[in-house]
């Protein structure tokens, strides 16, 4: 869908949500909403889009919305979708819903991981979205699951003897593929036409579909707030969040760099990798640049490119 | 009509739960309780009831979702145990503090460690403070009944909080007692549809629930709970009366058996109040004025009604099968102290911390608690104010 | 709507919010330091702007974007400026 055409639809997520100025997650929610076709019950875990969005009595939400813990909004969404069906079949009924359960990588990767994996494994007819922006960014920028290597975090910071995050990240979009669900796809906002449609995607098949979103965080990420979006680009012609979706089973590339760009530009921006660019570091920034290379070829291989 | 049935507490709970009919249920198996959800996943595998069963992949996911499903509009339940409970508790207070009616059996079980599978009340009493109903039953027959109330109860405009029908693991949930079951349509009349004011699935009325709630409106809602707890014993006597007519059985706040003219009595609750009554039968007996003082519902506390019930007496032993390890007495004996200090009482309280991890608990044991209340009678001495019955030195 | 200073007993249980999209009467446009300023003559009426926005508040109507940008809301992050391929938005100190 064009852009233009997609903004004659009405907006889900309004303004006068608190998330900081720049903030990826507002950007990802938007546009994912914008593909929903039925009114929907959304969920967040908790979480930097939970609070900034719903600060009581005030909610940035057109949609009903629930919130309920960090760890379980896979389960509660499960549980808003299994009433709808439940009332549905007796007839009590008859409307047509959209279900969306909305985590940041800490409530997805991490905490929320169980209830989400127990969703997808049931069936339930929901999307979950995971904004991913590397971090628990709304206590303080503690790592997650999802940090990258390397990456200084405020419970995995860059010391005199230990230069930050020491494990890669988890490939949690691979994990929910395992599962065998009808649609996972990876994305990123500098794509919102590529976003919305995997969104559509997602709304519209028949069971669960999981999006993992590349989110920046200036705040986190240490970075400008006006290059946010760049960085998205940046970090898809580095290869470090390539877009891809499988389709019941089926790997599919969406974004392949014309020139694939040394993972340098994509932490040079960043505050957060600042020390890997000590000369003591030079290996570690060559052990990621292999890891990355690695990564890609495997999911080109996956998706039939190579 | 109400029938005469023989089944374990499991079974009647899952025929309770299939004859409320609910809309979903979201429940994980953990011994005990497990042939309640085993019984009623067969009622959904023959469609026997409407509801979506969510098979979920632990116990905080079935409160999850149920917190979910209730959001959304439908009745609701659980049920889960011990550990099962424990693993919930964050979620019990976000059920209750959403104001979400949702029933849930607790098949009362020890809490770990070390890992023990056998009754006690330390599940259900960690959770005390949580905003849920608490009901306690002495056999499957109340068990039953309580569930089937505590719909009407928990979804009662006045009061809009979830309820733990509680019944003791093994010695209820797995014995197989006569009891009566009333009809389905007594029952799908009785408990009605359910209606809730708001709800997710209202694309007309959409709504936003559980949101960050900071110093400026916080304590606003947590007042509104104090004050809808305030509302439940009112609710639970309305809806015992009614539910007096369709079955014929009496529930109250509290039982008292052989307590209007006794000297010495004790409080419990749970299925040890069967045993009880055979110790107060002995003694009456023997020409001892015992009594017995049984809880039904827990939470709220009707401390009012439990100390004027009390007042009257010489002395009295609490039973507490639970410990909080506070060195001051189980959980029963601090409400039930508490209540009497109120009315300024001059009634000797004494507390007797049992069965813990299901250790057994005989009619001679509850007899010599009966001894020592004579003893403290006779003397106008307490000489040991806690005590551990039924425990090894 | 829920008011600053109202008791229990005028709110709706459980922490309930009867009002969607109420978020709009919040104003954001305070945290503003720079302002983006549109240029109608220079824009193509691409909507990446639009589409970038994390506040929702660069305003399309009936396609058209080159309607107004939402101050109200707008917190001035300067992704729309900086975005934008033919420098059609300039950020302007407030």
């Amino acid at each position: 869908m064009k852009l233009k055409e997609a903004a004659k639809k009405e907006e889900r997520l309004t303004g006068g949500h608190r998330l900081c100025s720049g903030c990826g997650a507002g950007t990802v929610a938007r546009l994912v909403m914008r593909a929903s076709d039925n009114p929907a019950v959304v969920g967040c875990a908790t979480g930097c889009l939970e609070v900034s969005t719903t600060i009581y009595p005030y909610t940035a939400w057109e949609d009903s919305f629930i919130h309920n813990a960090f760890e379980n909004v896979g389960a509660t969404i499960s549980g808003v979708e299994s009433a709808y069906r439940s009332l549905k079949k007796q007839g009590k009924m008859d409307e047509d819903f959209d279900f969306i359960a909305i985590g940041g990588d800490g409530g997805t990767y991490d905490i929320g991981f169980q209830s989400l994996s127990g969703a997808m494994e049931r069936g339930h007819d929901m999307v979950y979205l995971c904004y991913d922006n590397g971090a628990y960014m709304n206590t303080g920028i503690q790592r997650s699951s999802a940090t990258p290597k390397g990456a200084n975090t405020t419970t995995s910071p860059a010391g005199e003897v230990i230069p930050g995050k020491q494990q890669y990240r988890k490939e949690l979009t691979d994990i929910m593929a395992a599962h065998n669900i009808p649609y996972v796809a990876q994305a990123s906002p500098f794509k919102p036409q590529d976003l919305m449609k995997k969104a559509k995607k997602a709304f519209e098949v028949d069971g669960p579909a999981f999006i993992n979103v590349l989110a920046p965080c200036p705040r986190g990420w240490r970075s400008k707030a006006e290059e946010g979006i760049e960085l998205t680009k940046i970090a898809a012609d580095t290869c470090f969040w390539p877009l891809y979706e499988i389709e019941d089973g089926e790997w599919k590339l969406n974004y392949k760099p014309k020139n694939k760009k040394s993972i340098t530009e994509w932490l040079e921006p960043q505050g957060r990798f600042k020390h890997l660019f000590q000369e003591e570091n030079e290996a570690l920034v060559e052990e990621i640049q292999e890891h990355v290379d690695q990564r890609w070829n495997t999911i080109l291989n996956r998706c039939g490119e190579l | 009509m109400s029938n005469q049935v023989a089944l374990t507490g499991n079974e009647v709970m899952a025929q309770a739960m299939r004859q409320i009919n609910p809309d979903v249920v979201a429940a994980y198996p953990i011994t005990p309780q497990t042939a309640m959800v085993q019984v009623f996943s067969q009622f959904v595998a023959d469609g026997n009831v409407d509801t979506e069963y969510v098979t979920v992949e632990s116990e905080h996911s079935a409160m999850s979702a149920t917190v979910g499903a209730s959001a959304a509009g439908s009745r609701a339940m659980t049920a889960t145990a011990a550990n099962g409970l424990a693993l919930m508790w964050e979620i019990l207070y976000i059920a209750s503090g959403t104001r979400l009616p949702i029933v849930m059996p607790v098949v009362n079980r020890a809490l770990s460690g070390p890992i023990n599978i056998h009754c006690d009340h330390s599940d259900a009493m960690g959770a005390r403070d949580a905003g849920w109903i608490q009901f306690f039953a002495e056999n499957a027959q109340e068990a039953y009944d309580n569930a089937i109330q505590a719909v009407r109860i928990s979804e009662h405009e006045d009061v809009r909080l979830p309820s733990m029908v509680n019944l003791d693991g093994f010695i209820i949930s797995h014995a197989v007692e006569n009891l009566e079951i009333l009809a389905d349509d007594e029952v799908e009349e009785f408990v009605g549809e359910y209606h809730a004011d708001n709800y997710l699935l209202n694309s007309e009325s959409p709504i936003a629930v559980g949101p960050l709630d900071l110093q400026d409106f916080y304590f606003e809602h947590k007042m509104q709970q104090s004050v809808a707890v305030e509302n439940v014993k009112d609710v639970v006597l309305k809806v015992a009366e009614e539910y007096k007519g369709i079955s014929g059985r009496e529930y109250g706040l509290f039982e008292e058996y052989k307590l209007d003219d006794a000297e010495i009595a004790v409080v419990a609750l749970g299925s040890t109040t069967g045993t009880a009554k055979a110790a107060v039968d002995n003694l009456r007996e023997q020409g001892v004025k015992a009594g017995l003082l049984k809880i039904r519902l827990y939470r709220p506390f009707p401390a009012q009604e439990i100390a004027d019930a009390l007042k009257d007496l010489k002395a009295v032993a609490i039973l507490d099968r639970a410990e909080t390890f506070s060195t001051t007495g189980g959980p029963v004996f601090a409400d039930v102290k508490a209540a009497l200090y109120d009315i300024k009482a001059d009634v000797e309280a004494t507390n007797y911390i049992y069965g813990l991890g299901g250790r057994d608990i005989k009619v001679g044991e509850i007899e010599s608690v009966f001894t020592d209340l004579q003893q403290v009678v006779e003397t106008g001495n307490v000489e040991q104010t806690i005590n551990y019955l039924g425990v090894r030195e | 709507m829920v008011k600053p200073g109202d008791g229990y007993k005028d709110i709706p249980k459980g922490g309930l919010i009867l009002e969607v999209g109420n978020a709009k009467s919040y104003k954001t446009g305070g945290w503003r330091t720079e302002r983006p300023i549109l240029d109608k003559e220079e824009c193509i009426n691409c909507h990446l702007c639009w589409a970038f926005c994390p506040d929702s508040s660069v305003l399309s109507e009936d396609g058209d974007v080159k309607a107004e940008i939402d101050y109200d809301h707008c917190k001035g992050c300067g992704i729309c400026a900086y975005e934008c391929p033919v420098n059609a938005i300039e950020m302007e100190k407030e």
